[in-house]
Parts: C-alpha cells; structure tokens; sequence
C-alpha cells in the first residue's frame, strides 16, 4: 500500500471514529471520563503499533530514517516535531492576554524556517551526517567542536524535553482523572515505544499519525465557533469582526458602574496587601504568597484594554520605545533559536536528495502555518466564549465547566462584590493555557470535542519529546560514545547505546518533570536564545565562509553562548539591564557576539586545510559525490572525510 | 565534483546567492519594518475588519514566509535540473 493510501485511511478512519464516540455522546450519554479515556488510549495504541511496525536496527534507518521519507511527510513530521505542548496549549492564551506583544511567537517560531530553508537545511543535507555534532567535528576537524555541539545539544533539548514531559502529565490528569505523576510515565511508555524500538525511522512515522490527529483537534473547535457564530467556517477570515465585538463588550465592562465597583474593591484590596507586604518581620513564605495575592488584586482592579475612539481594542495596539525594541529582539532570538534547535536540523538528514530537503522545509511551514494562522483567532473567540457566556451570570447558576475546571486551577470564579452576578473582574485568571484546553467547553460545544483537543495536546507534546529524547540519546551515544570515546565500538553495541540512554535520558526528565518547578517556562525560552546564540553563527559561518576554521568556530560558540548566558542570569536574577531588553532575548547580545568572534578569530589564525575549504565548495553544488550516504567521518561508506 | 565547468559553477552559486539575498531583505522588511515599526501607524488603515498593522504580525506575514519557501525551493529546484545536478529522488 502506498503512503498516500495508508495515512489517508487513517485520517479518515480517526475521523470516524471521533464521529462515533460524538455519536455516543449525544445519543447514548457515553460519561466525559470515558470519552477522555478513550481518546488516550486510542492515541497511544496507534503510536505503539507505529514503533512496532517499523522496528529496525539498521543504523542509516535507526539514525536517519534511511534518508528516505519524502518531502511532504517529512515536513509533516517536521511539523508536529516543533510544535509543542507550548505551541498547542499556551500559545493561543498568550496571544488572548497579551495581544500585539504576543505576536512575537507567531512571527518568531514561523519566520525561522525561511532562515532554515535558505542558510542552513539543503547544505545540510548535502553534507550528510547524522547529527549536528556530527557536522561541527567533521567541519571543524576534531572533538573539541563536537564536544561543544553535543554539550549545547543537550542543554537545549532536556530543558525543552522536560516541559513537554510536563504538558504530557498535565493534560493526562485533567482529563483523566489520574494522579500527574502516573500521567508522565504513562507517555513515556508511550514515547519509548517508538523511539527504542526503530529510532529515527519510528519517530518520523508517528510524527506524521501525530501531526494529523494535532492539527484536526486544533482547527476543529475553531471552525466550528466561526460556523455557528458567522455561517462562515474560515475562523482567519471572520474574526476580525469579533474582534470588534469583544472591543464593544470591553468598553461596556469598563463603562458598568458594578464593574467600577468590583474593580475599586480590587484595588482595596490591592493597598490593604501592600500595606501588610511593609511590616517587618515578616517570613519569606509569607512574602511570596501576599505578593503573589497583589499581583493578582493588582491585575483585576484593572479594566480590560479597549479604546474609545479606534475601532479596536489598545489590547491590539503596537507596542512603542523598549516594548517594541523587546518585541522586535524577541521576535529575532525565537527566529535565530528556531533554525538553530538541533532536533529540527536532524530532519533534514531524513530526505532523500537536497531537491527534497527544500521542499521539506516549504511543507513544514506549511503545516505549522497551518495551526500558528489560527492561533490569534482561537485567542479572539475564546475572549468572545467568556464575555458572552460568563459575564453577567448568577453565581447560583455557573455554567457547568467553571467546577469541571476548578481542580486543573487555571482560573477562579469569585463574587467580589456580593451582588450575585459575575462580573468580568470576578473572573480570576491564573494561567492562559485554559483558552485552548477550556474553551470548547466554555462555548458549549459537547465534550467529544474536547476529548479531541485532548488528544491533540498529547499529540503535540509527545511528538516534540519524541524528537528531543532521539536527539539527546545520539548525542551521547553516536558523537560522545561512539567518535569520541570509542570509534570502534560495533554497531550492536552502538545501537544498544542509544536504546540505554533513551530510557535513561526519558526517565531523568519524567523524574525532574515530577518537581513541576515553575522556571520550566523560562527555561523553554531560554532553550532558544541558547540554541540561537551557540549553534546558529557557527553552522552558519560554517557553510556559507570556507575560512571558517576550528578555533573561530570553537571559541565564537563558547563566546556566544558566554555572552547570552551572562545577560540571561544577570537580568533574571541580578538586575542587569542593556537597553531594557528582557531575558529571553538574551541572543540578541550573544548571536552578534558570537559571528563576530568567529570572524576576527577565523582571520587571526591559519585556514582550515585544503580538503576541509574543497568540501565547503562543494556542498554548494548537489550531486557533487558527498557522502550522502552513513558516516561522514567515512568509517560506513567511503566519502572524502577519511583522515 | 559534478560535470560542471568553473563557469558553470560560478553562475549557479551567483543566482542562488541573488535568490537568497532578495528573500532575506523581504523578510527582514516584512518582519521587522511592516509588523514591528511601523505597525502601529498601519493600524489606522483596516483590513477585513482588523487593523492592519495587527494583521500584517498575525496573519499576512506567515503567509509571506510560506510563500517565500515555496519560490526558493522551486526556483532553486528548477535550477538544479538546468545544470542537470540532481540525485534520483
């Protein structure tokens, strides 16, 4: 059976399926709880017979998907291999509270693939290597390069990997019911399933079932609102006017005199813990809660952003001074990152010539444009599910999902003022993420469609750690173990290496994932400013400057990633400031540093030898008789790197 | 090496650096210029009911940078045939 044949079938058949448990829902009062459970297991049954079915040892299929998946697949798989539980979950709240501002993911995570496409993935792939560290000793002739790569590959991927661990445990007990920790090592089996058995080979398949089941479960909720709000099932097309809408409601919450009321006794609030946050003596515990009480006083005293005289709300307004220097900084770091993650640069290995890397990188985009095109119109009807059906309620009578939601924490529905009606500032947030997770239910659709976007989710943040664990365990076992340490050590062991640390690498981060530490978050967009600062000059620079030679590369990562990680700490913790930036822009201080050390340092010392300036020619041309094929150090098939 | 003369060579690494040149200043234009600086005075015109300052960042400039792969992929693809340089897919 041919591909096309095989993964329409199943589209169509998790289609139907979907339809069926909804028709099980509506006729037969099928309860939420097995809905919930249904859907998960269903989704991970089909990502086990995935790993069981292309199980293989052979190491270009185990490393590299024997550099065969075409490019409409791979780029499918390069698509749910990115998005992650961030891009699926949080996203579209982050857009709903912070507006113009947040536009900065949408533009950052999407524009970084033209940066990919035209620097760094047809050279890539002509090259033909198996990981990135792979690229950075065979260019840079020695470990020293490789070290550094699979350190910064490692840094970058297990802070990543850890966050998508955590989405997995969170989604798992909200919508099952299950204790979180059991939730995360649920996935995990579900995660190793595919990677030990057939490495590369499996996870490409499952991305692709994954990015499927994802990008329906993240357009259907939305079509549906746009269909019964405007007739019209394009939500990009029609939430402009709603936009407008939720601008009218603004201004009449900010105009209500109960609202006014709510608000003032808010900020009442608000002084009576400032007040009480200036006593001496008072503990560190102590602290930390009432100012975490202010902050949010603070935030609901406020109206919500809506302006009189435009036609939209100011929550739309373009940021100006340092907040559009941040915007704009942000914008560039989450680019720079985007086409410096080594999990993403692996895929390009998998295509079959350079023709089908390029167009690799074209259908990825596509499909991520896909679900990020959507994400602001998902934040817009979510705002317009809470003002039309939560705003103006008995508090008697709350609709069915506010106590569905209570356990997950992500909101509060209080009566500030007593008066037994929900006011828009009565309405506590605590954390964005309930817009894509909460919504279909806020606008009353039935639950089938939540127990999709559930599994959506899951898809999401499961087909990221995929990529991140394979990742991680061929940096230690193929670039430290196999190049560095032991470079004739056999293939059975090598793979059985890999296999080791996949478990080893996954339970470490279910492990760490069990703390939930809060500066998870952060450290995801760190991730990315990391990725940028160290990988990013010395790729490029690598490929596009034959003078590029080992030490200017060597000490410009270090000196990038120096400089990136000083700004980062010194603003996070210490107060250090440089024009207002922000700490996760912190790349945009390391990146400049970083192309600038490898130019001076490059110039300062000897070229590289002749063979290595030959190679980086000939990588300009395709069909140039590169190794394309194994190792590129030629101990797997004959190529120029022998030496 | 393929069967192409230093000329050869020369023009195909010339057109594809113009290529990529052209696509980058788009891109910088479009993403820092059109959705970042000058978005908030493009927010006085609207667009299908949004601002479009605000729409350029949301939707217009993704839309852009899918289009801007799919010509690079394509012409490069293209040129890659002309000078008979491709691997049997």
């Amino acid at each position: 059976m041919s591909l096309d044949k095989i993964f329409g079938l199943y589209t169509v058949g998790f289609l139907g399926i979907t339809i069926l448990i909804g028709i099980g829902e509506v006729f037969f009062g099928l309860p939420n709880k097995w809905i919930g459970w249904l859907f998960m297991a269903l989704s991970l049954a089909i990502y086990v017979v995935i790993g069981v079915v292309t199980r293989t040892s052979n190491p270009d299929q185990y490393y590299v998907a024997g550099r065969s998946v075409p490019a409409f697949y791979n780029g499918m798989a390069t698509g749910s291999d990115w998005m992650s539980a961030a891009s699926f979950i949080s996203m579209a709240g982050a857009l709903s509270v912070q507006g113009f501002a947040g536009l900065a993911y949408v533009m950052g995570w999407t524009g970084g693939y033209l940066l990919l496409a035209v620097f760094l993935g047809p050279y890539l792939r002509q090259f033909g290597a198996y990981t990135i560290p792979d690229f950075l000793g065979a260019r840079y002739g020695g470990n020293m390069a490789r070290i550094i790569g699979v350190l910064g590959a490692i840094a970058c991927s297990l802070m990543y990997l850890i966050a998508q661990v955590t989405g997995v445990g969170f989604i798992v007990a909200r919508f099952i019911g299950i204790d979180f920790n059991i939730g995360v090592f649920l996935g995990l089996v579900g995660v190793l399933f595919c990677s030990v058995l057939g490495g590369m080979k499996s996870v490409t398949w499952t991305q692709v079932a994954q990015y499927i089941i994802l990008i329906i479960s993240y357009l259907v909720p939305v079509v549906y609102m746009s269909w019964t709000i405007f007739s019209i099932p394009i939500p990009e097309l029609t939430y402009g006017q709603l936009l407008q809408r939720n601008n009218a409601s603004a201004i009449a919450v900010t105009r209500d005199p109960k609202e006014k009321e709510t608000r003032a006794l808010w900020k009442k609030d608000a002084d009576e813990i400032a007040a009480k946050l200036k006593e001496p003596g008072l503990s560190e515990a102590d602290r930390t809660k009432l100012t975490a009480q202010r902050t949010i006083a603070v935030t609901q005293s406020r109206a919500p952003a809506a302006s009189d005289d435009a036609k939209l709300g100011n929550y739309l307004t373009a940021p100006t001074g340092t907040g559009m220097w941040n915007f704009l900084a942000l914008t560039f770091c989450l680019m720079v990152g985007t086409a410096g993650l080594p999990h993403i640069l692996t895929r390009y290995y998998t295509t079959p010539s350079v023709r089908q890397a390029r167009t690799t990188c074209g259908w990825a985009l596509f499909c991520i444009f896909l679900l990020y095109f959507t994400a602001p119109a998902y934040a817009a009807f979510a705002r317009f599910a809470l003002y039309a059906r939560l705003v103006g309620s008995k508090i008697t009578e709350l609709p069915a999902w506010v106590n569905l939601w209570k356990p997950a924490g992500l909101f509060e529905v209080v009566d500030k003022n007593g008066d037994g009606i929900v006011q828009w500032a009565d309405f506590v947030l605590k954390s964005s993420d309930f817009v894509v997770l909460a919504t279909p239910e806020i606008a009353g659709l039935p639950f089938v469609i939540t127990g999709l976007v559930m599994a959506g989710g899951l898809a999401a943040a499961l087909s990221t750690a995929d990529g991140l664990l394979l990742t991680i365990a061929n940096a230690i076992s193929h670039d430290l173990y196999y190049n560095v340490i032991d470079p004739r050590a056999s293939l059975v062991k090598r793979l059985t290496i890999t296999k080791v640390f996949l478990v080893v690498t996954a339970v470490v981060a279910a492990y760490i994932a069990t703390y939930r530490l809060s500066l998870i978050v952060e450290l995801v967009a760190w991730a990315f400013s990391l990725a940028g600062a160290s990988f990013f000059p010395a790729l490029v620079m690598g490929i596009w400057w034959k003078r590029t030679n080992k030490w200017g590369a060597n000490i410009g990562m270090l000196v990038g990633l120096g400089v990136t990680l000083y700004y980062m700490i010194g603003s996070r913790f210490f107060g250090l400031s440089w024009f207002g930036t922000t700490t996760i822009s912190s790349a945009i201080f390391g990146l400049p540093a970083g192309f600038l050390t490898i130019w001076i340092v490059s110039l300062l010392t000897a070229p590289p030898p002749k063979e290595i300036q030959d190679l980086v020619v000939s990588v300009r041309y395709p069909k140039s008789g590169q190794a394309t094929k194994g190792d590129p150090l030629g101990r797997d098939a004959k190529g120029v790197f022998a030496h | 090496m393929a069967d192409l003369t230093e000329k050869q060579k020369q023009e195909y690494w010339r057109y594809n650096v113009r290529l990529t040149t052209i696509l980058l200043i788009i891109w910088f234009v479009v993403t820092y210029i059109i959705s970042g600086v000058m978005a908030g005075w493009l927010n006085q015109f609207s667009i299908i009911g949004f601002p479009l300052g605000y729409y350029m960042a949301a939707q217009g400039s993704l839309a852009i940078f899918v289009i801007e792969i799919a010509v690079y992929a394509l012409l490069m693809n293209k040129k890659d045939l002309e000078y008979g340089i491709i691997e049997g897919d």
